[in-house]
C-alpha cells in the first residue's frame, strides 16, 4: 500500500481507514548521551490498529511517552490532527483526546472500579466548585450524563459486577481491563496501549485481543499499541512498525514487516560467518 | 441484624449516587439531625455546650477541612493551627469594621453581621490557604509539611507583631464584641447556650454537606486521583496545578471558617501564640488520622474522640467519687485494672494482627468499653492529681496514633464501617 496516500486505505476485512491522524516526524530524543529514539518518522491514519514492536529496549515506550507527552524529544515534530503540536503537558496532551493505558498499571488503587472510570470522563465534566458545592441540578445532572456514559464503558467490557469493588482488591486481569475502559470512558479519538497483554494467560489474552478487535469496530477509535506477542500483534494491526535500538527498521501491514530482513535480523539475530 | 438492604432497589443513577443509598442510614441520618436541631437545644446547659457540643462541632469543621487535603488530596500540612489563626483574626476585622485603602483613598469598612464575617473569614483564608498551597507543585511529602509548618509560625508570627491585625489592643489580644442574629446574642459574654450552639451547628451541618458533595463529584475525583498516583492523573487530564490548589484552597476555607468560631464564638478573646500554636495543628491533624483519611464522617469521630477523651478521663479518674467507701474504691481499682488488661490486649492484639477489625481486636474493644462503661456508672471518679491524668492523655493518644497508622489508616470510620458489615450477619456469620 502507498504510505504516502493522504486519503487512505481500504483494509482486508472491508474497513475504510481515514486521513493521517498523527504524524512524526523525524523524532529524536536523547537522555544524556543515551540515544533512546533515532529520527522516526511514521504516521497513525484515523480509524486503524497501529502497532509498535520490536526488541526489548528498542525504544517502543519512550515512542508511546513522546505521543503523551511525558517526554518532549530534542529534535522532530508532532503532527496532530492536521496541526504542528507546540511543547505540552501531559494533561493538555489528555485534554485533546488522547488517552492511554500503562505497562504497569497505573489506576488509583483507593477508589472503586467506578470512580476509577468515571476519572476518564473528567476531562468532559465542567461544572466549577459552587455547583458542585450545591450539587443538586447542574453538578448532578453532569454526574448523571457522565455515568450513564461511563456504564455503557462498563457494560461493553464487561466489568459490571466489580462496578462497586475497590480496585486494590482485583486480580491482575480485570485491572487491566479496567485501566481499559478508564481509557475508553475519555472517548478519545487516539488511545495508545503499552503492552496491553504482558503478563496474561492465553485465555485474558484472547479476552483483551477481542476488546481492542471491538473498541476499534464499535466506536471507530484509533489505536496505537505496543507489544511483545508477535502472534497478537499480526493478527490485530493493520499497520505495524518495527523499531530496533531507537531506529526505525520496517513500516508496513504485517504481511510486508513478516518478509522484511531488518525484522527478521533484529529479532532472530543475524549469523556473524 | 441491625440494617437490611435487601428489597432496597435502586432504579437511577441518582438514586444509586445519593449519601445514603441505604434507607435504613437515610433515615438514621435524618434523625440524628432532627435531634441535633430541635431535642437538643432544648436540653443544653453552658457545661454541655462550652465542654462538649461546641469544640466537637467547630473542630468537625477543622478536620473535615483538613481531611480534604490530607485525606482526599493526600497533602500534607502542619499549618492547620495558622491557618486557624487567619480566620479569627479575619473574622475579628469583618465583625468589627476595618479601614481600607484602595488607590489611596481610605475607607472605613462597616461592622458586618456576624454569619457573613465568618463565611468571609473563610474566603480570606482560602487566599491564604493558596499561597502556601503553591510549594506543593514541586514538593511532596515530609517536605510539604515542613513547608506548611513554615506557615504555621510564619502566621503566628504574623499575627503578634501587625497591631493592625488586632486593632492595636494593648495586650495584643483579640476580643470578640456582642454581636447579634436576629436579636439573639452570639458572640461576646452575654450569650445563651442554645444559641451558640446551634450557629455552630448550622456551620458544621452545612459544611460537612458542602464537603460531600465536592468529594463525590469531578472534584473529589481529581483530588483522589492526586492523591493515588499523580502521574496516572496527569495522564487521565488532570491538571495538578489546579487540582492540589482547589484543595488547599477549600481546605483552608474550611480551616479558617472553624477558626473564625473557636474565636469569636467559643473562646471569645484569644491570643494568638497559645490559641492557635502549633498543637491545634497536631490536634487536627490527630483527629484526621484516628477519625479516617478520606472520610466526612471519620472527621465528626476523630473530633468527638479527641474533645470527649480528655471530659471522660477527667470524670473518670480526676473527680471525686460522690462517696468513697472502701468497697467502692476496691470496685473502683478492680474494674479500672480490668478496663487496663483489656485495654492492652486490644492493643496488642490490634498490632499483632496488623488489624483493629480482627476477630479477637474487637472482643478486647468490646471487652474495655464494657467495663468502662459498667465502672463509670458505678464508680465515678477516682480522684487522681489532675496533671498525672493529663500524662495519661498523651500516652493514650499517642498510642492510638500508633495503633491506628500500623493496623488501620482508615480509622474509626473504617471500624464502624467493618463493625456494620460483621453486625449485618451477626449472630449467623456463616
Amino acid at each position: 500500500m502507498n504510505d504516502m496516500s493522504t486519503e487512505g486505505y481500504v483494509t482486508e476485512d472491508g474497513r475504510k481507514i481515514g486521513g493521517v491522524l498523527m504524524e512524526m516526524k523525524d523524532i529524536s530524543l536523547r537522555f544524556g548521551g543515551v540515544k533512546a529514539i533515532t529520527d522516526i518518522s511514521f504516521n497513525i491514519r484515523e480509524g486503524e490498529i497501529r502497532a509498535i514492536i520490536g526488541p526489548n529496549g528498542a525504544g517502543k515506550s519512550s515512542m508511546l511517552n513522546v505521543i503523551s507527552g511525558f517526554y518532549i524529544p530534542q529534535e522532530g515534530e508532532v503532527w496532530y490532527k492536521g496541526a504542528r503540536r507546540p511543547q505540552m503537558k501531559p494533561y493538555e496532551v489528555a485534554q485533546q483526546g488522547i488517552a492511554r493505558t500503562f505497562q504497569n498499571i497505573a489506576l488509583f488503587e483507593g477508589m472503586s472500579v467506578l470512580d476509577n472510570v468515571m476519572t476518564g470522563r473528567l476531562n468532559h465534566m465542567k461544572t466549577g466548585l459552587l455547583a458542585q458545592s450545591i450539587w443538586k441540578g447542574k453538578a448532578e445532572a453532569e454526574e448523571v450524563a457522565n455515568r450513564e456514559k461511563v456504564e455503557k464503558v462498563i457494560d461493553f467490557l464487561e466489568i459490571q459486577h466489580i462496578r462497586k469493588t475497590p480496585v486494590s482488591r482485583l486480580p491482575y486481569g480485570l485491572k487491566k481491563r479496567v485501566e481499559l475502559a478508564r481509557a475508553l470512558a475519555v472517548e478519545p479519538s487516539l488511545l495508545l496501549l503499552d503492552e496491553p497483554m504482558a503478563g496474561m494467560n492465553v485465555e485474558e489474552k484472547e479476552d483483551m485481543s477481542r476488546f481492542i478487535l471491538d473498541v476499534n469496530d464499535e466506536f471507530g477509535t484509533t489505536i496505537a499499541l505496543i507489544e511483545h506477542d508477535m502472534g497478537v500483534v499480526m493478527d490485530l494491526s493493520d499497520r505495524v512498525v518495527v523499531m530496533d535500538y531507537g531506529k526505525k527498521i520496517g513500516d508496513g501491514t504485517p504481511d510486508e514487516v513478516r518478509g522484511n530482513q531488518a525484522v527478521i535480523d533484529a529479532y532472530l539475530g543475524v549469523s556473524h560467518d | 441484624m441491625f440494617y437490611r438492604e435487601a428489597g432496597d432497589f435502586k432504579t437511577s443513577y441518582v438514586d444509586d449516587g445519593q449519601t445514603f443509598p441505604i434507607k435504613f442510614d437515610r433515615y438514621r441520618y435524618y434523625f440524628v439531625l432532627f435531634v441535633a436541631f430541635a431535642i437538643v437545644p432544648l436540653l443544653v446547659n453552658d457545661y454541655w455546650v462550652n465542654a462538649i457540643f461546641l469544640p466537637f462541632l467547630i473542630y468537625s469543621i477543622a478536620a473535615i477541612g483538613l481531611n480534604i487535603l490530607v485525606g482526599y488530596c493526600g497533602q500534607v500540612s502542619l499549618g492547620t493551627g495558622g491557618f486557624m489563626a487567619v480566620g479569627a483574626y479575619a473574622c475579628y476585622k469583618f465583625m468589627t469594621g476595618m479601614d481600607i485603602w484602595i488607590g489611596g483613598v481610605q475607607y472605613a469598612l462597616p461592622p458586618i453581621n456576624i454569619f457573613f464575617s465568618v463565611i468571609l473569614a473563610g474566603f480570606v483564608t482560602a487566599f491564604v490557604g493558596l499561597l502556601f498551597g503553591l510549594p506543593s507543585l514541586r514538593i511532596k511529602g515530609f517536605y510539604l509539611a515542613v513547608a506548611t509548618l513554615a506557615a504555621q509560625f510564619f502566621l503566628v508570627w504574623l499575627f503578634n507583631k501587625w497591631s493592625w491585625a488586632y486593632n492595636y489592643s494593648a495586650s495584643g489580644q483579640i476580643n470578640a464584641p456582642e454581636r447579634e442574629i436576629f436579636g439573639v446574642a452570639i458572640t461576646g459574654p452575654s450569650t445563651e447556650a442554645w444559641a451558640t450552639y446551634l450557629f455552630c451547628l448550622v456551620f458544621a451541618t452545612l459544611t460537612a454537606l458542602v464537603a460531600r458533595n465536592l468529594t463525590r463529584g469531578s472534584v473529589g475525583r481529581k483530588w483522589m486521583a492526586i492523591r493515588d498516583m499523580d502521574i496516572a492523573a496527569e495522564i487521565i487530564g488532570v491538571n495538578p496545578l489546579r487540582a492540589k490548589l482547589s484543595a488547599f484552597a477549600v481546605s483552608s476555607f474550611y480551616v479558617g471558617i472553624a477558626g473564625a468560631l473557636f474565636f469569636a464564638v467559643y473562646l471569645g478573646a484569644v491570643e494568638v501564640g497559645e490559641a492557635f500554636g502549633i498543637q491545634k495543628s497536631f490536634i487536627v491533624l490527630f483527629m484526621v488520622i484516628i477519625g479516617g483519611l478520606g472520610s466526612i464522617f471519620g472527621s465528626f469521630a476523630g473530633a468527638a474522640f479527641l474533645v470527649l477523651l480528655p471530659v471522660l478521663l477527667k470524670l473518670m479518674l480526676a473527680d471525686q467519687a460522690q462517696s468513697i467507701s472502701p468497697v467502692a474504691n476496691v470496685f473502683g481499682w478492680l474494674f479500672l485494672a480490668l478496663f487496663a488488661i483489656s485495654a492492652i490486649m486490644f492493643l496488642v492484639s490490634a498490632v499483632r494482627s496488623r488489624s483493629i477489625i480482627s476477630t479477637s481486636a474487637l472482643y478486647w474493644l468490646g471487652a474495655s468499653i464494657a467495663t468502662f462503661i459498667i465502672y463509670a456508672l458505678t464508680i465515678g471518679g477516682m480522684g487522681w492529681p489532675t496533671d498525672i491524668v493529663a500524662h495519661l492523655q498523651f500516652v493514650i493518644v499517642g498510642a492510638l496514633i500508633i495503633i491506628f497508622l500500623v493496623a488501620e489508616p482508615h480509622g474509626l470510620a473504617q471500624l464502624w464501617r467493618v463493625s456494620k458489615e460483621k453486625l449485618r450477619l451477626w449472630p449467623f456469620p456463616h
